[in-house]
């Protein structure tokens, strides 16, 4: 057997590989690793090394690049080693130059020769062996270099040099698409290769080829289909069988360049429709290959131009899926649920509680999954639910690329759905609170937007009220610990342009929290500036309002720090809040009027308003001012000095334009503020003052510098809040938590016309898993299509009515549905058992009669090994006899169908309750058992002919991890 | 596309990677620890795959081994569970029922029967049988190879004599 030869390695290889084996820690494996380098640095510049030595340090060297360490200083010999002539060694040089080098590095350039050489040879292995490394390997500069003989070897009379010359001209597009445009047709030559291996590897290239551009390949879709046809009649050889099922993996690269063709394409569709439903018939839907094909059968369906026939037989399979205990199954499901629901909505319904199920599952995973279905399925009515659930798990996760996605989907469905403003508010406070830095800043504005707009029409009570909340609810949280700055830069603006607006709140309370959040944040000069320009806004308010400021001592000392700032930004707003405060009413009313956020702010950009004073400098002698293209004979930099000495000499005015404001700078220096020091030449102190008014009174609607910041921010920003969603939505809302009428009765019927529902799609799923929780979130979450149920809610009422504890409940339900459980559960194939752990309770149980038959077979061995210490404890120490006992159990379900074991909980229901089905799943395993001990007599004892031969060569792994000896497959 | 594969231990030991798209030698090793992290620690009935980074990881445990494969968000996931289940097929049957142990001393060997069921990320040939003899043949050439070095050597050695 091969793995004889493997053992060719010397005595102090074999050490190496043993002693890290036995490594406790991975200090101990670097540790070890680390002195290997030492050994090999030391070895490998050696005169005159033998090859076969040298062979063996380049796979040392693998090993140690492997176990993640720095090997580049061999490099180089692994380069030279593909230059030897001999097969062997050449080959070791290539696996090693794949494994060490990245396509940019240095070094391949001095493998390129070598490559073309063997690209020519006339050994087909050398020329595969080439090719490998040539997919890996060749980068944009050297596909030159190769192109031409990778051309030719598409013809080679070899399939296997075909097929890799196939994926080696992919892999070029890839790289450098016009390094090999003039090549493309010969994908489709070879798509016609009698060869199916070639055939299939083509079909890589093509998926890529049609993904860019659908209609150059909408002629090829009767041959892909007429290739499917025939993969699923069988007519590829058999060695492309893959358990039991056609050449599996082909089908499913078909199925998705199908997708592709077919998407948005009726007549191209048509000719599909055959094929995939005859595909969706014969599928095996109890292995995992047949699975695997059906979920790309679905894909397909929901791609290309819907077909009610195939919909239906998709949605069959979906709720075969949602149905399977495998959580594998259940994922597919949910994620096909998900493609299938823009189709038909109405299919989501028919699985509610499936849905929910997953939603509550312990797998990480199969939630996420589900979550994301539901994010495709919300609407008006459902949204509080869904984005609450998102929430709070939302909150318990630490992984910050999920947690900011689900931050992103909660903020773009409250956004979209939200069926009040209030409720919009409070969403985002928790979102921000809990995500706050991770969200994008446009939210933020966009909520601040919000809060200043309101719903947009003129009820200008409903957005006074809303504002008000919104201070309440921020007054509230801003006393909290640690708030993510985006979200205190949204309370900061709120409350200062709020705060005081209804009179609730005192200035001084206010400005009061502001000095508050700013000492407590004094790192966060966003934050900062923030509640600065707040605490402006709060004085000139109260000043317009002819009210006397006194400025608390707090914000005093707050305001004298800003002053001293090192920020410009941060000084320049202290600033002008002490100017704000000198004035009079009037112009503070000018300077800052109350809320006028969403005020359009007028630009002169022709700065008319100079005019006169332009006038009279030219009249004085002034030159004229001549554009910057009309000028000739000066350098830009010489222009530019120019106009700087112009400028510094006379402090005059700058005559280049005034800069753009930055589109996205987000919350840094306002750019009203930047362009106004712009305006203003560099004055003096003392003058700054009357050049404030100037501005002030010249540009008449410079209202706050908030609102600007926030208009420019919001330029282009999709406007998605808004009112047509959610007006739609009323009729169907059936909220848990508000009392609804429906049907007469009041919420209690929603939940059992939700149960009945249930009950329809699937009496013996159902029943189990009545809870009233559930049903409650169900009719939550599909509750607006509850209609076409209401027959049969009147007749199933009595069930959840009557008020029996839920345990008790399942109970009756369960008993009575057992039977029926059973005789679903027989015709099940058993179980598969390579996914394996001793921890489960359910697969010990299981485990136990081969583990007892075994031990028989073991203690036969038991001389000519020591490792046969049997101590067969179900409980699944990771002893030998476990091993093998499990290792047994594999060989039961090897090639047979990968159905996962039924969940553990409702086997222990099961048996609890009517004992059969377990009995049952014994009865299998025992019925099994003899064969499995022949398949297993020759396994074991290679196992243990491996183990002696180990031990002479001197290892013995025994140590820590006996695993090493199990088989990986029966 | 397949990003990447790995194969590691119950205890967490890396057992064999191959990189299909490029990741710096210390990214490898942040990458290993953050899956083995997140893998190793799930329990034996949950889904085989886990969204990672924006990708999908799909695993699948063979005795004490971990078999990891890393894929695009849109793949078919358990077309890549089968994928991994065909290389250890595979395994299987070219070193006769294949342990942990093999794969240790023998990861050339797996590296070379790799780059044939994969290629660039993409699998190249789904039949067992193409694969396990294009091993053998280049098995056979090996040992020919082999033979020739040494009969060689003894050439040379008995003529410098």
């Amino acid at each position: 057997m091969g793995s004889q030869g493997g053992f060719g390695q010397s005595k102090e290889f074999l050490d190496l590989i043993k002693s890290i084996g036995e490594a406790r820690s991975k200090a101990e494996e670097d540790r070890i690793v680390l002195h290997e380098i030492e050994t090999l640095k030391r070895r490998i510049t050696e005169p005159d090394i033998p090859k076969r030595k040298m062979k063996e340090y380049i796979i040392r060297l693998v090993y140690v690049e492997m176990l993640g360490h720095d090997a580049s200083f061999g490099y180089i010999h692994a380069v030279k080693m593909t230059h030897d002539d001999n097969i062997h060694l050449k080959r070791t040089g290539y696996l090693a130059v794949t494994l060490f080098l990245n396509e940019d590095h240095d070094l391949i350039i001095l493998i390129v020769n070598t490559i073309q050489k063997d690209l020519k040879s006339d050994n087909y292995l050398v020329v595969c062996a080439a090719l490998n490394v040539v997919c890996k390997l060749i980068n944009e500069e050297t596909i030159p270099a190769v192109l031409p003989q990778v051309v030719e070897l598409l013809g080679h009379q070899k399939e296997a040099v075909r097929k890799k010359a196939v994926m080696a001209l992919h892999r070029f597009y890839q790289r450098a698409p016009s390094s090999v445009n003039h090549l493309i047709s010969n994908f489709r030559k070879k798509l016609c290769d009698n060869d199916p291996g070639v055939m299939g590897a083509t079909l890589c290239p093509l998926y890529d080829l049609i993904t860019i551009d659908v209609n150059a390949y909408k002629d090829l879709v009767a041959s892909f289909a007429s290739i499917l046809k025939q993969v699923a009649e069988r007519r590829l050889p058999k060695s492309y069988d893959y358990h039991q099922m056609p050449a599996p993996f082909i089908q499913i690269k078909l199925l998705k360049i199908l997708a592709l063709l077919g998407s948005g394409d009726k007549k191209a569709s048509e000719q599909m429709y055959t094929i995939i439903g005859d595909i969706m018939r014969k599928c095996d839907s109890t292995s995992n290959i047949g699975n695997a094909v059906l979920y790309e059968c679905i894909c397909c369906i929901s791609s290309i131009h819907p077909n009610p026939k195939l919909l239906e037989s998709a949605a069959d399979a979906i709720a075969k899926f949602l149905k399977s205990d495998s959580h594998n199954l259940k994922y597919l499901g949910i994620d096909a649920l998900g493609r299938l629901i823009k189709l038909s909505p109405e299919i989501a319904e028919q699985h509610q509680l499936a849905v929910i199920d997953c939603l509550e599952d312990p797998d990480d995973t199969l939630k996420r999954k589900t979550f994301e279905l539901l994010y495709k399925m919300t609407k008006s009515s459902n949204v509080e639910v869904i984005v609450d659930r998102m929430i709070d798990y939302m909150i318990n996760i630490n992984d910050s690329h999920y947690k900011t996605e689900i931050a992103s989907r909660c903020v773009e469905l409250a956004e979209q759905f939200a069926p009040s403003n209030q409720w919009f508010i409070q969403t985002m406070n928790r979102v921000f609170e809990h995500a706050g830095d991770l969200v994008n800043p446009k939210v933020a504005h966009n909520l601040m937007r919000l809060i200043a707009e309101g719903f947009g029409e003129e009820d200008d009570t409903a957005d006074s009220q809303l504002r008000s909340s919104a201070v309440e609810s921020y007054l509230r949280i801003v006393v909290e610990p640690k708030l993510p700055s985006t979200f205190l830069q949204v309370i900061c603006w709120v409350l200062g342009e709020y705060g005081t607006a209804d009179g609730k709140y005192s200035a001084s309370y206010i400005t009061g929290k502001l000095c508050d959040v700013a000492e407590a944040y004094s790192t966060d000069d966003t934050v900062k500036a923030y509640a600065i320009s707040a605490l402006m806004k709060i004085y000139s308010f109260e000043i317009a309002a002819g009210r006397k400021v006194d400025v608390l001592p707090e914000c005093q000392s707050f305001i004298e720090e800003l002053l001293a700032s090192h920020s410009t930004d941060l000084q320049q707003r202290a600033y002008e809040l002490q100017a704000i405060l000198g004035l009079d009413a009037n112009v503070a009313t000018n300077i800052m009027p109350m809320d006028a956020s969403c005020e359009d702010i007028e630009i002169d950009r022709s700065l008319s308003f100079l005019n006169s004073y332009v006038q009279q400098s030219i009249e004085k002698g002034a030159q004229p001012y001549i554009p910057e293209g009309e000028r000739s004979g000066m350098t830009d930099v010489s222009s530019f000095r120019s106009q700087e000495l112009h400028e510094v000499s006379s402090h005059a005015l700058r005559f280049e334009a005034y800069e753009l404001p930055k589109p996205v700078m987000p919350s840094r220096v306002s750019p009203i503020e930047q362009s106004s020091s712009n305006e203003l030449v560099p004055a003096p102190e003392p003058s700054y003052h009357a050049e404030m008014h100037q501005v002030a009174s010249s540009v008449p609607s410079v209202s706050d510098t908030g609102s600007l910041e926030l208009k420019l921010k919001l330029d282009g920003v999709q406007r998605k809040w808004g009112r047509p969603t959610y007006s739609s939505a009323a009729p169907s809302t059936s909220n848990a938590d508000i009392p609804k009428i429906q049907n007469g009765a009041p919420q209690l019927d929603a939940v059992s016309s939700s149960s009945s529902k249930a009950v329809s799609y699937d009496s013996r799923r159902q029943q189990v898993e009545i809870s009233a929780e559930k049903q409650k979130l169900a009719a939550s979450l599909f509750g607006g299509t509850s209609k076409s149920h209401k027959r049969q809610s009147s007749g199933s009422q009595k069930v959840p009515k009557t008020n029996i504890p839920a345990a008790e409940k399942s109970h009756v339900a369960k008993n009575a549905t057992s039977d029926t459980a059973v005789l679903e559960r027989t015709p099940q194939p058993p179980p598969d058992l390579l996914d394996l752990d001793e921890s489960t309770v359910s697969s010990s149980a299981q485990s136990l009669d081969p583990f007892k038959q075994l031990e028989g077979l073991l203690d036969l061995n038991q001389d000519t090994s020591t490792l046969t210490t049997s101590d067969a404890s179900a409980s699944g120490a990771p002893d030998v006899m476990s091993l093998y006992g499990e290792t047994t159990l594999n060989v039961q379900s090897g090639g047979v169908p990968n159905l996962l074991p039924a969940g553990r909980d409702e086997a222990n229901l099961l048996s609890g309750l009517a004992g059969t089905p377990n009995r049952d799943g014994h009865g299998e395993n025992t019925v099994t058992n003899p064969t499995q001990q022949l398949n297993k007599g020759p396994n074991a004892k290679e196992s243990l002919e491996k183990d002696a031969l180990v031990r002479q060569l001197g290892v013995t792994p025994t140590g820590q991890n006996p695993n090493l000896f199990r088989d990986l497959l029966g | 596309m397949i990003h990447f594969v790995l194969l590691i231990s119950r205890q967490g030991k890396v057992r064999l990677t191959k990189w299909y798209s490029p990741y710096s030698q210390k990214e490898r090793t942040k990458v290993i620890r953050e899956l083995s992290g997140l893998i190793l620690t799930r329990g034996p009935k949950l889904c085989n795959f886990v969204e990672w980074r924006g990708y999908k990881v799909v695993y699948k445990r063979y005795a004490s081994l971990y078999f990891c494969m890393c894929i695009d968000e849109d793949d078919n996931e358990l077309e890549v569970l089968e994928i991994i289940h065909h290389f250890v097929e595979i395994l299987d049957r070219y070193f006769g029922s294949v342990c942990e142990l093999d794969l240790i001393f023998n990861f050339h060997k797996a590296y070379y029967i790799l780059d044939e069921l994969l290629i660039a990320g993409e699998p190249q040939e789904s039949s067992k049988k193409t694969v396990a003899r294009l091993i053998a043949a280049q098995d056979a050439l090996v040992e020919a190879a082999k033979e020739q070095a040494s009969s060689l050597s003894t050439i040379i050695a008995q003529a410098t004599k």
